[in-house]
């Protein structure tokens, strides 16, 4: 009989006992290495020791979003162009290294990896859609660096290692709740693309809704990108709602008011009150398309003050007469300074050390005064509804009484208290 | 609005949309085997050629017939040009023609980007195409009816000239058995490349078409792309009335599937029925029955 191979039972033990062993030892290295990652000092590589100091602008260049984000790098530009001409920040002169998200949350993470460890930046400015904020925020938590994100969001976050200088929900979404309720508005559809930032709002929108008694006659989610939306607005059509909250982002919107003009909805009988159609969107929708319909921001370029005046003036003067500027650019612009004034007054570029002075940090920005809440890292801003004119800019129709300050987990609505966060 | 009504005149409408990017891709892929996945970027072409039409001439109405020839011209042309410089080289080397013009893709991309800017330009809907009809108690857009006709217009001209010209002719010969026509005095190198030219031409058309209901930037023709290639195969390789078919039912189930449900899943309901179909006829609706070995 030949010689074969028998696998016995005290074999297969064996071989059981040995793997189960590689496999334990495997996985407390591991977690040893990974353990010991976070609980080192990482090591921040950032050069203060020359005439300059870098800072990172991480916008989408490209894609879907390029539309919105490239007007927020020429804010930042603007903004450290302007500060290197009053002498720079801490007697150095900042300089850019700009990198493009592409419109896609990994190549966010990817490229605010890139700005921290290889060109050791001091600071990031920039990201716009909650998932590439959602992206980034590990890579800046590890490493434990600094993001300036300037665009409104769905709140329930406040991290240590991010400044928010956009809105958060109780100064932009709750206060045009309050406006279409006060306009007698009885139900609302929701529409937005599918992503963490409409989903996150529309929960709040329906908890709001459940306590004011207004009533949601539907919720419709489309992909981002999407430029379909011959269902959507036939659905929207039939509901009979009396308005339409709109968080879509990107070249949707485009597609989605084009199909509502041509279906016969006007804002008149069925308003769309829209968070991320700002100056720049305009343009490429078509005014003939949304004039009349509303949009809830801090900031509008038709804002009269003179700080605002100085502002719109400069950006036209640097990139041209026909730009227009909007209230994500107005956050980045205010962002940098802000991280700049955070850093004259810590007197160092170390993140502690701006962690720790942050709290009560303003700034003469051009919505009004802006000042840094310590706490969850937010600004105050005054809640602005604006309408959509015949010259494709937004005017004010209502604002709040004062600056509001950040609530981004709506500590401060009873109504609220059972919304999770959502990871 | 009824509601179902208006889903209805949806399905068609995304139907028609549908065919009028896979028209061309049907005569390319369909019938000639060549896979192109710069299809897309010449239906973007188009609707960039509507884009320029439109700031030259101005006028919104008139930019856009005027843009349809011009943009087969173009579409055509850009065709013709990659078909004699790349794909005459690759002709049995399917994978490689993929890859290349998938190449050629991303690089006409980034010259739109270049040229034009990343952000989305608007083309202008002239005034004779705002608004809606009624039409058996939905209001259906004009953009869409137009585009439906469009469709109708582009199948009954591809359908004709296959039929009775001699161009025609030539090219359902060697599409029908290739050595044959060519010992008939057929060359069919000539034919390759006029069938690549209509191909291209019509997703040409389709562009400035389509700037009448999206927005034109250099990403524009990836969204049509994938349902592109799903209407040809679906409807059987070469034969065009398959294209038609699986065109208006790709879009019928898209319209209902999203009516229940959302438009990310309503996707996934069609693929699903699109894998289920080819699983039970993997040809395809209709298909070419030659004598050919090939």
């Amino acid at each position: 009989m030949p010689h074969r191979f028998t696998f016995k039972a005290r074999d297969l033990a064996r071989v059981l006992a040995a793997s189960v062993g590689v496999i334990a030892l495997a996985a407390t290295a591991a977690c040893g290495s990974k353990a010991g990652e976070e609980t080192a000092d990482v090591e921040s590589c950032v050069d203060t020791s020359g005439d300059t100091i870098k800072v990172g602008a991480l916008n989408s260049l490209s894609g879907t979003m390029s539309i919105s984000e490239t007007t927020v790098r020429d804010a930042i530009y603007l903004a450290v162009d302007e500060i290197n001409a009053a002498g720079g920040v801490q007697g150095k002169e900042i300089e850019i290294v700009a990198e493009d998200g592409a419109s896609e949350p990994t190549v966010f993470a990817e490229k605010a990896e890139k700005l921290i460890r290889e060109d050791c930046v001091a600071a990031v400015f920039g990201g716009w859609t909650s998932a590439s904020r959602k992206a980034m925020l590990p890579v800046f938590e590890d490493n434990d660096s600094l993001l300036y994100y300037p665009v409104q969001y769905e709140g329930l976050e406040a991290s240590e290692n991010i400044f928010y200088t956009g809105a958060t929900t109780n100064q932009q979404i709750i206060p045009a709740l309050d406006y279409l309720a006060e306009t007698g508005v009885k139900s609302l559809y929701l529409v937005g693309s599918d992503y963490v930032f409409p989903r996150t709002a529309n929960a709040i929108i329906n908890a709001y809704a459940a306590d004011k008694g207004i009533e949601i006659v539907g919720e419709d989610y489309a992909q981002l990108g999407s430029v379909e939306f011959s269902t959507i607005v036939n659905q929207v059509s039939a509901s009979g709602a009396d308005a339409v909250f709109n968080t879509l982002n990107g070249d949707s919107n485009v597609a989605f008011f084009r199909e509502y003009a041509n279906v016969g909805l006007t804002a008149a009988e069925m308003p769309v009150m829209s968070v991320s159609i700002a100056e720049e969107e305009v343009g490429g929708i078509g005014v003939e398309n949304i004039e009349g319909q509303l949009a809830a921001w801090n900031y509008y370029q038709t804002i009269d003050s003179p700080a605002n005046n100085t502002f719109v003036e400069a950006f036209k003067a640097e990139y041209g007469a026909d730009r227009v500027t909007s209230d994500p650019m107005e956050a980045a612009y205010n962002s940098v300074y802000l991280w700049a004034a955070t850093v004259e007054k810590a007197k160092s570029f170390d993140v502690a050390d701006i962690q720790a002075a942050a709290d009560g940090v303003s700034f003469d920005s051009p919505e009004g005064t802006v000042v840094i809440d310590g706490e969850n890292h937010h600004v105050t801003k005054t809640a602005r509804i604006g309408e959509i004119s015949a010259d494709g800019l937004l005017y004010t129709v209502w604002e709040s009484a004062g600056p509001i300050d950040p609530d981004p987990f709506l500590d401060g609505y009873d109504w609220a208290a059972d919304l999770s966060v959502t990871e | 609005m009824d509601l179902f009504i208006g889903q209805l005149f949806t399905g068609l409408s995304t139907g028609s949309i549908l065919l009028l990017a896979a028209l061309g891709l049907s005569l390319t892929y369909g019938q000639m085997g060549v896979i192109n996945m710069a299809h897309g970027e010449f239906i973007m072409a188009g609707c960039y050629t509507a884009y320029v039409t439109q700031q030259v001439v101005g006028d919104a109405g008139v930019s856009l017939l005027i843009a349809l020839p011009i943009g087969f011209l173009v579409g055509g042309a850009m065709g013709l040009i990659l078909e004699a410089v790349l794909i005459r080289h690759l002709y049995h080397r399917p994978l490689d023609t993929l890859l290349v013009t998938f190449g050629v893709g991303l690089v006409l991309q980034q010259v739109a980007r270049d040229v034009f800017g990343a952000p989305a330009v608007n083309v202008t809907v002239p005034e004779f195409l705002r608004g809606g009809v009624d039409l058996l108690g939905a209001t259906v857009p004009k953009t869409r009816l137009f585009i439906m006709a469009l469709s109708i217009v582009a199948v009954t001209a591809v359908t004709l000239v296959m039929r009775f010209t001699p161009a025609g002719r030539r090219i359902r010969a060697v599409v029908g058995n290739r050595d044959l026509a060519e010992t008939a005095g057929i060359s069919s190198r000539t034919v390759d490349a006029g069938t690549f030219f209509i191909g291209s031409g019509l997703a040409g058309v389709a562009g400035v078409a389509l700037t009448l209901i999206g927005s034109t930037s250099p990403t524009t023709g990836q969204s049509y792309l994938v349902d592109a290639f799903l209407v040809v195969v679906a409807g059987g390789m070469g034969r065009i009335k398959g294209a038609v078919v699986a065109a208006v039912a790709l879009g019928t189930f898209q319209a209902v599937f999203e009516t229940y449900s959302t438009a990310s899943l309503a996707k996934v309901g069609v693929f699903i029925v699109i894998v289920v179909f080819l699983q039970l006829r993997p040809q395809g609706l209709f298909t070419l029955r030659t004598r050919s070995l090939a």
